[in-house]
């Protein structure tokens, strides 16, 4: 069979960074092939090169056999290929209808757009309203807007980079049911993960990448999760140990019966929520996108703070009333879901994006003056300890892959020494690499007694670190069960919202 | 069919070499309109940019134009950094003339060495009172600074009508809509004597310096740049970001009054209708030209200035109103505005 894209000595380099190095191999058309490697392996720029988005150095690039020149996303767009982007470029203040009609490129009436659309969303069974807007969208349903909008324009191949990370199960279930329906429907379906589970499950062909090269490209249903995993880092990853929580720690956090009153009709208010937390503690936070998370994140941080009945309490002090700042000072660190433009502002260097989140450290901040040599030494820190890959501590956080930020981020809230961590998607989008580092981090840290909240749809990475779990829904907290004892069926169910 | 595509990177050389640029595709499309009013290009150049300042006269009156600009700039840059749009400086510089004018003629007759501190320190309580009105306004009911503040400059400049036409309308001056001139006391001293380039500019020079540190070294300059950046972020790091409209909405206010005291009591020496040839306007020009950046602000208003001066020039020499000043100063920002879109974004042509 004549492969339908073909990568011929793909060279791309950076300042400091060789990003793909030779690359070659060949996608087969009507196939899923996925591309898997750790972070910083060169999976996103190599697509990005298909995309048009980056042009590579050296190389060529050929669909169908003929070489072309893909130098911008229209070009590609002509080609056929669509991509689906791991951030997503939508208008926070418009429609999900409004966005669609500005993403393609052909001329459709708004009528004919909202007939497709729910052919479309009908179909491969996306679940959107088209005249809600998109602030009021979870993760997820962003997600199902960016793909519908590629699906718009006919492409023949089309590129999902990290689709299934803010995916819940079932979701990601419908993912790969609408991925394998495309591909009978001619199309061929480039995707990007680091879980190997889900490659194996639904890939024709996966090709490696360790360090910007192409370490293999097989034919997946020869391998397993260990083979893959064992030749994407060439070591292996080592299952994590969790220590038990001592019956008789004290509770240092509590929520209770903690409402919201939002008049917002896009918002989810939250309904009588109770929790506790004791010291050392890792509790999750489950549940499908879009049913509290942000809004709980929102009383954890205080940043909207007036619509609220019931108490947070930290260390036996009600601390409703105090803002962000005197949270932090009280050891409350957080990481958000979002990363760039909420946890770090992506035009300003790693060194300010520390003072972004420690501006209440007398050692940063003397009198209101900025003590830029201690922070930059701080930043160093970070970088060195977290693994973080970047040029310099003056290099923009916008310049660092996702697993890179987020490992940076993590570290800078860990070394402001919290006594309560509170974590949102803390591994959503990065590799495998990034994601074990910072699971193994985070267990660590309760070893030494630290407190952790985690809230993620990924289920798995809950199971896996947390002592135990609750579930959100429609904005009320299920009970917690415990990990060691954990029952699928039950857990199903509160996933469900069937809990008192 | 032209489409728009963002560019991946935007270089940050050229973001700050694309006011060069945009001066001198001013100056191309200025000589287009000087031929097309079939002046010869070089000349009225010369007339226009070099004739102004080509003697100690004219040097000493660029300062006199480019102080205000520059200090009206540079407190709109604490407020532009913040992504606050304050477009009311005029009425700011106003309410400044208005109040450390008013002091100046309540002791029309002091020869006291305080009553020219007072007056500066009431022009610049002038400026703040009056950009505390949009702030206020933003903070508890969410109105748009822009329409606020740009609705105020107009309030002001009728408030000085009533004023200079009514209760402070000279005694002496034969009807005519002006106060009685202030005291000598009252007065700005000249740098040297026989010009008219007054102590304003040291008070600039002092503010640009005082705003460099305060952007690039404190805490305070630093929530600017966040809270300008995403509110989001600021939100996240606890800085309150209301707290920032009013104090930048203070300082831009204080500045412009400042520069309204330093007209009234400089330059002018009593309070009448047209105290400002737009200054509160063309700062806003002079504060982006300037990437809002301390020193580029004081190289911008020296510029901008020179369109002043070169447009009187203009009508003297050239015989074309003095509107061509204005002209070029649209194109300028123009340009500019036009080269940071195309630093950000690329255009195709298909």
């Amino acid at each position: 069979m004549k492969p339908i894209v073909e990568f011929k000595n793909i060279t791309k380099s950076y300042p400091g960074v060789i990003a793909n190095k030779n690359i070659s191999f060949s996608i087969e058309p009507n196939s899923i092939h996925a591309i898997l490697g750790e972070n910083g392996a060169g999976k996103s720029t190599l697509v990005k090169i298909l995309y048009g988005h980056v042009n590579q150095d050296h190389g060529n690039i050929y669909i169908d056999s003929k070489n072309v020149k893909i130098t911008s996303p229209s070009v590609a767009k002509k080609l056929g290929i669509n991509m689906v982007f791991q951030h997503f470029s939508l208008f926070e203040s418009l429609t999900v209808a409004e966005n669609l009609i500005l993403g393609i490129d052909k001329k459709l009436s708004m009528s004919e757009l909202i007939e497709k659309s729910q052919s479309i969303s009908s179909k491969y069974g996306f679940n959107l309203n088209l005249n809600s807007p998109i602030s009021s969208l979870s993760v997820g349903q962003r997600q199902s807007v960016e793909i519908v909008r590629s699906l718009l324009n006919d492409p023949k191949i089309l590129i999902l980079d990290e689709p299934t990370s803010v995916l819940t199960p079932d979701e990601i279930k419908n993912l790969f049911k609408i991925i394998s329906n495309l591909v009978q429907d001619n199309l061929t379906v480039i995707f990007i993960s680091h879980k190997l589970e889900e490659i194996i499950n639904l890939s024709n062909r996966v090709t490696i990448l360790r360090g910007g090269e192409v370490v293999d490209t097989l034919i997946t249903k020869n391998e397993n999760p260990d083979s893959l995993g064992l030749k994407m880092l060439g070591y292996k990853i080592s299952k994590l140990k969790r220590n038990k929580v001592e019956d008789n720690s004290k509770v240092l956090f509590s929520l209770n019966n903690v409402s919201t009153f939002n008049q917002d009709p896009f918002s989810i208010n939250l309904k009588n929520i109770n929790f506790s937390l004791k010291t050392g503690q890792i509790l999750g936070i489950a549940g499908v996108a879009g049913n509290g998370q942000n809004e709980l994140m929102e009383i954890f941080l205080n940043e909207n703070n007036d619509n609220f009945n019931g108490d947070v309490i930290f260390k036996n002090q009600n601390i409703n009333q105090l803002s962000t700042q005197d949270r932090k000072r009280l050891s409350i660190s957080y990481v958000t879901e979002q990363r760039l433009g909420h946890s770090a502002v992506p035009e300003m260097s790693l060194t300010e994006n520390v003072l972004l989140s420690m501006s209440h450290n007398k050692k940063f901040i003397k009198n209101d003056l900025i003590n830029f040599k201690e922070i930059s030494i701080h930043t160093d820190k970070i970088i060195k300890k977290f693994n973080v890959n970047a040029p310099s501590n003056l290099s923009k956080a916008s310049q660092l892959s996702g697993g890179n930020l987020q490992k940076f981020i993590i570290g800078r809230e860990i070394l402001s020494n919290p006594e309560l961590l509170i974590l949102s998607q803390p591994t959503w989008g990065i590799d495998a690499g990034s994601e074990s580092f910072i699971r193994k981090t985070l267990i660590d840290l309760s070893l030494n007694g630290i407190s952790i909240i985690i809230i993620s749809h990924d289920i798995d990475e809950l199971l896996e670190i947390c002592h135990d779990v609750c579930v959100l829904y429609e904005g009320r907290l299920s009970k917690n069960l415990n990990v060691e004892q954990i029952d699928a069926t039950q857990l199903g169910k509160y996933m469900g919202g069937l809990f008192d | 069919m032209i489409k728009i595509q963002k560019r991946n990177s935007s270089s940050s050389l050229i973001f700050y070499l694309s006011p060069i640029v945009a001066i001198f595709l001013t100056l191309f499309f200025g000589s287009l309109i000087f031929l097309f009013l079939d002046l010869s290009p070089i000349e009225s150049f010369k007339i226009f940019f070099i004739g102004p300042i080509s003697n100690w006269y004219g040097l000493s009156e660029l300062l006199v134009k480019a102080s205000p600009l520059a200090l009206i700039a540079l407190g709109l840059s604490y407020c532009f950094k913040n992504n606050i749009y304050n477009i009311g400086a005029e009425g700011q510089l106003t309410m400044g003339a208005l109040f450390g004018g008013g002091v100046g003629l309540f002791f029309y007759d002091s020869n006291s060495f305080f009553l020219l501190p007072t007056m500066i320190l009431f022009g610049s309580i002038g400026g703040a009172f009056w950009a505390s009105i949009p702030a206020i306004l933003k903070t508890k009911f969410n109105t748009n600074e822009i329409l606020s503040s740009l609705m105020l400059t107009y309030i002001a400049l009728l408030i000085l009508d009533y004023f200079v036409v009514g209760p402070w309308k000279d005694p002496t001056g034969y009807g005519l809509p002006k106060s009685r001139p202030f005291s000598d006391a009252g007065r700005l001293p000249v740098l040297v004597d026989g010009f008219r380039a007054h102590i304003g500019v040291y008070f600039t020079i002092i503010i640009a310096a005082l705003s460099y540190f305060i952007f690039n070294k404190t805490l305070f300059g630093f929530k600017l740049r966040v809270t300008g950046f995403s509110s989001k972020a600021s939100k996240y790091a606890g800085f309150k970001n209301d707290n920032l409209i009013i104090y930048t909405f203070l300082i831009s206010g204080a500045c412009a009054g400042l520069a309204g005291i330093f007209e009234v009591s400089g330059p002018i020496g009593q309070l009448y209708r047209d105290i400002s040839p737009n200054y509160g306007f063309t700062a806003i020009i002079v504060a982006f030209l300037g990437r809002l950046n301390p020193i580029g602000i004081i190289l911008s208003s020296l510029l901008i200035a020179l369109t002043y001066l070169g447009a009187e020039d203009a009508q003297l020499f050239l015989k074309i109103p003095s509107a061509v000043g204005f002209v070029f100063q649209g194109l300028v920002l123009f340009f500019l505005l036009g080269a940071d879109f195309l630093n950000k974004y690329r255009v195709l042509l298909k």
